[in-house]
């Protein structure tokens, strides 16, 4: 994009295009003949994969916006309608929602490298404050898409939010009521973050084609911080860095795809598979893993406005980072202090995080308040004086030199941050995790499932089983809202016939009307009809069960889980383990005592169940052995139905599951081998450039 | 990065470089088949285009009424005994989409006509009762249908069609 293209294209057409409009030669000369630094590590290659997620985010948010609707009532059933009936709406939903967490985290990556690197000094200001600025948008546009599937966790994020704005004196709460539209979240709350989701992701693009003009005027910084002075010391864009990078965008893409297929549900919140309800805040709001260090800076600070303040404060002050560090020598691997205290920054920003995840409690607050106060230091006290006082080592004259120079020891150094920085960003996840631990009481047993694992399958007698018990024990306080009769009969569910479907509905009375008299009248089921609830609303539902709502059960082993300890989660990433929900409902299920133990006092009207959180729940022991008649002899004993009932609901919250693993398998064996040939494809490319 | 022996005889690194574009290529074009997918009839819209019953016996000679079935409708005609003489008495030849009334109403039903109620120009919805054969008529265009629902006049290509159904009773049909 510097200076006039030296492009000439020999077909007429294009010649004639080129001298009206010289688009390709802006595109040759920005992503071809670019001169791009020869020593680039493959932190630079996280620059691609931003581009791409940004790309793949639009695209999939585009589709789910044709399919998703934007209002209070409807939208929590519109995106399980989604995933649940749309062709393919589970693997876009699982995209899109994992591909969030995926672009923070190469956003990460990306500006911790540009901090290592020195890349925000002169001449690239300008290009490290659009990137502060991308940033912004992108917490924005985030936090905007969390709140639209409209379950608990989005409904109260949405309220914390918004509320930080209250803190502003005196129109504190005039800008709080206009955020919202109303006198609480609602409705219009909804609809506009709806309309701002889908804008500001546009907004980010404007603003990436300035951050790419921006780099491509200043050149790319490099790993030795020195600029590119002969021909020597840069290769052509095309194909060294495009090889390079759709390698790096290979490899990303198998850590993605590891979150799409297998799991899904590891960055997210159970607690946003509860429907929004104004009336109960879930126990602990906690943003997403991304979100984390901010959240935790906010509550560190015990005075509300200043708590906001140092909230944006740690944000805003990145754009100030050019003028803090005045340095002369770019990349800290040539200073030696720097190099340091930048690893030091990195753990402090990771037990941010981990704080985040916590309740604000004890020992937690004061590290808060410490870990607060170094982050802030590491910018506005550090950096300044780290400048003045310290000696770099000599850098190399050239980037040909700096490569030159390069030992074998670089690809192991590179592994090892790389396996550090994942190993980080697992701490961070699993103090999320443990946000969620805090109920007590002792854990489940693992069980052992048929669907768990890359290969687990639904195991068919048990959701056939699994319905029987549902129908003749839970059907009598519990619906299935989300779960039709056609189901039964769709691949990867219970294996029914359309007819055993369609006989299996009729055996239920289903409410419809008005007719042309104008009044509702009940007929049998259809194949299309949902499972009804046994109770026509939540008051109903509520008064004949002593003040407890018997929740819907389609989507209750996703809604539950339980806190996983230390270093469980990162095994848990490894062996894809995300039977937390199926677990906990088979151990509530069989953790019914006759006798509360002594000390305990049971509140009137509730039973000892030593799994439920706090030890008293109102639903009496729903299993008894030989309560259901088993046909396939199977014994009739509560840990059997529990297991059957729980493999059934697993099935109700998700009957895209072997589907979702299937094509998770062809597409890990597709991935891998792509790799293996982009790797080869690189080298090859690159023996050239040496 | 000088390839210039490729020209003459393919090497092992042109060999390695079709091939990853070939599999790179082949994953882009499978990656493109969920986000096309996508836009089909999800699995609650197809359900709910199950067949649907009509009672007929409200409907007396000569009147018609209009239900919807998958999104369209459907016309269902009770003809009078003047409609299906006219609809049956007419030369084939003269038809722009030749027709018999007996291949458009059920054997044995000749009184009740039904018929998809768009019309084959545009997908404008035709008016019963209406135009110079007593049948239909469609206002956006000027098409006009007979009592056996076949176009007469106007721009519309083909008769309006006869949609699936079956007659449960006498009484009673089930469309779909």
């Amino acid at each position: 994009m510097s200076g006039p293209s030296d492009f000439q294209p020999t077909n007429p057409a294009l010649k004639w295009i080129e001298r009206r409009l010289p688009i390709m030669g802006l595109m040759h000369s920005s992503f071809v003949a670019y001169p791009t630094p020869r020593n680039l590590n493959y932190f630079w290659t996280f620059g691609a994969i931003l581009s791409m997620m940004l790309g793949v985010q639009i695209l999939t948010g585009v589709i789910l916006a044709m399919h998703y609707t934007p209002h209070a009532d409807l939208a929590f059933k519109s995106v399980e309608l989604i995933v649940r009936d749309v062709n393919y709406g589970w693997l876009l939903r699982n995209i899109h929602a994992c591909g969030a967490s995926m672009f923070f985290f190469a956003v990460y990556i990306h500006m911790f490298r540009g901090l290592y690197y020195g890349s925000y000094k002169e001449p690239r200001e300008v290009l490290w404050i659009l990137g502060v600025i991308i940033y912004l948008l992108m917490m924005a546009t985030g936090f905007m898409g969390y709140v639209l599937p409209w379950g608990q966790m989005s409904f109260w994020g949405a309220t914390v939010i918004t509320n930080l704005f209250s803190a502003v004196p005196y129109f504190g709460e005039s800008i709080v009521t206009l955020l919202w539209g109303g006198y609480s979240v609602g409705n219009p709350t909804l609809n506009r973050f709806f309309s701002l989701h889908f804008l500001l992701p546009f907004v980010i693009a404007g603003v990436v084609v300035l951050h790419v003009w921006a780099l491509h005027v200043a050149g790319q910084n490099n790993p030795a911080g020195v600029e590119p002075k002969t021909a020597k010391d840069t290769v052509p864009f095309t194909p060294y860095a495009t090889m390079k990078d759709a390698f790096g965008v290979s490899c990303f893409l198998l850590f993605f795809a590891w979150f799409i297929f297998y799991m899904p549900n590891y960055l997210g919140d159970p607690e946003n598979y509860i429907p929004a309800n104004p009336a109960v805040t879930p126990a602990h709001i906690v943003p997403e893993w991304y979100y984390l260090p901010f959240y935790a800076i906010l509550r560190s600070i015990p005075n509300k406005l200043a708590g906001v303040v140092a909230m944006f404060g740690a944000i805003v002050v990145l754009a100030f980072l050019p003028w803090l560090d005045s340095a002369k020598t770019r990349s800290s691997k040539y200073r030696p202090l720097a190099k340091q205290f930048f690893w030091m920054f990195v753990v402090v920003c990771i037990g941010l995080g981990y704080l985040g995840a916590q309740p604000p409690e004890g020992i937690y607050v004061i590290v808060g308040r410490i870990l607060t106060f170094l982050y802030f230091a590491y910018f506005l006290i550090l950096l300044p004086v780290l400048s003045r006082i310290e000696k770099p080592r000599p850098v190399p004259n050239s980037i040909a030199d700096d490569v030159l120079a390069k030992s074998g020891g670089k690809a192991a150094t590179m592994v090892s941050s790389v396996i550090a920085l994942m190993v980080a960003g697992g701490l961070l996840l699993g103090g999320a995790e443990s946000a969620r631990a805090a109920e007590g009481g002792p854990k489940p047993p693992g069980e052992k499932w048929s669907f768990a694992g890359p290969f687990g399958k639904f195991d068919r007698g048990a959701l056939q089983r699994g319905l029987k018990v549902y129908k003749e024990v839970c059907a009598s306080c519990h619906g299935l809202s989300f779960v039709a009769f056609r189901n039964l009969a769709e691949p990867g569910g219970p294996g029914y016939s359309v007819a055993q479907a369609a006989a299996f509905a009729s055996e239920y009375k289903v409410k419809d009307g008005p007719n042309d008299a104008g009044d509702m009248f009940e007929r049998p089921g259809r194949p299309a009809d949902y499972f009804p609830s046994p109770f026509p609303n939540e008051q109903a539902a509520r008064a004949a069960n002593g003040g407890a709502y018997p929740p819907d059960l389609s989507l209750i082993n996703k809604a539950r889980s339980y806190g996983r300890g230390f270093p469980m989660f990162l095994i848990d990433f490894f062996t894809q383990y995300q039977e937390q929900g199926p677990d906990y409902v088979a151990a509530l299920l069989q953790g019914y005592e006759d006798n509360a133990p002594a000390g305990f006092t049971l509140p009137e009207g509730s039973y000892y169940n030593k799994y439920f959180p706090g030890h008293a729940i109102k639903m009496p022991k729903p299993l008894s052995d030989g309560q259901v008649t088993y046909d396939d002899g199977s014994p009739a004993t509560v840990a059997q139905y529990a297991k059957d009932v729980t493999t059934f609901l697993m099935w109700t919250a998700e009957p895209h599951m072997e589907a979702r693993k299937a094509l998770g398998l062809q597409v890990f064996v597709f991935l891998i081998l792509l790799t293996i040939l982009l790797y080869f494809t690189k080298k090859k490319v690159w023996a050239n450039a040496h | 990065m000088t390839t210039a022996s490729s020209a003459d005889h393919p090497t092992r690194r042109d060999f390695l470089y079709v091939a990853t574009g070939s599999v790179a290529a082949v994953g882009a074009a499978f990656t493109v088949w969920p986000l096309v997918s996508q836009m089909n009839p999800d699995a609650s819209t197809i359900a709910a285009g199950a067949p649907i019953e009509v009672d007929l016996t409200p409907i007396a000679e000569g009147q018609d009424i209009k239900v919807f079935w998958r999104g369209k409708p459907i016309y269902i005609s009770h003809r009078t005994k003047k409609q299906i003489e006219a609809a049956q008495n007419v030369a084939l030849a003269s038809l722009p989409d030749p027709q018999p009334d007996s291949a458009r109403v059920k054997a044995g039903h000749d009184q009740w006509l039904v018929v998809i109620g768009i019309c084959t120009h545009l997908g404008c919805i035709p008016i019963a009762h209406e135009g110079a054969y007593d049948g239909f008529f469609c206002p956006c265009h000027g098409s006009v249908y007979d009592t056996s629902g076949r176009i007469r006049q106007g721009p519309a290509p083909t008769n309006l069609p006869v949609p699936p159904y079956t007659f449960v009773s006498d009484t009673k049909i089930q469309i779909g």
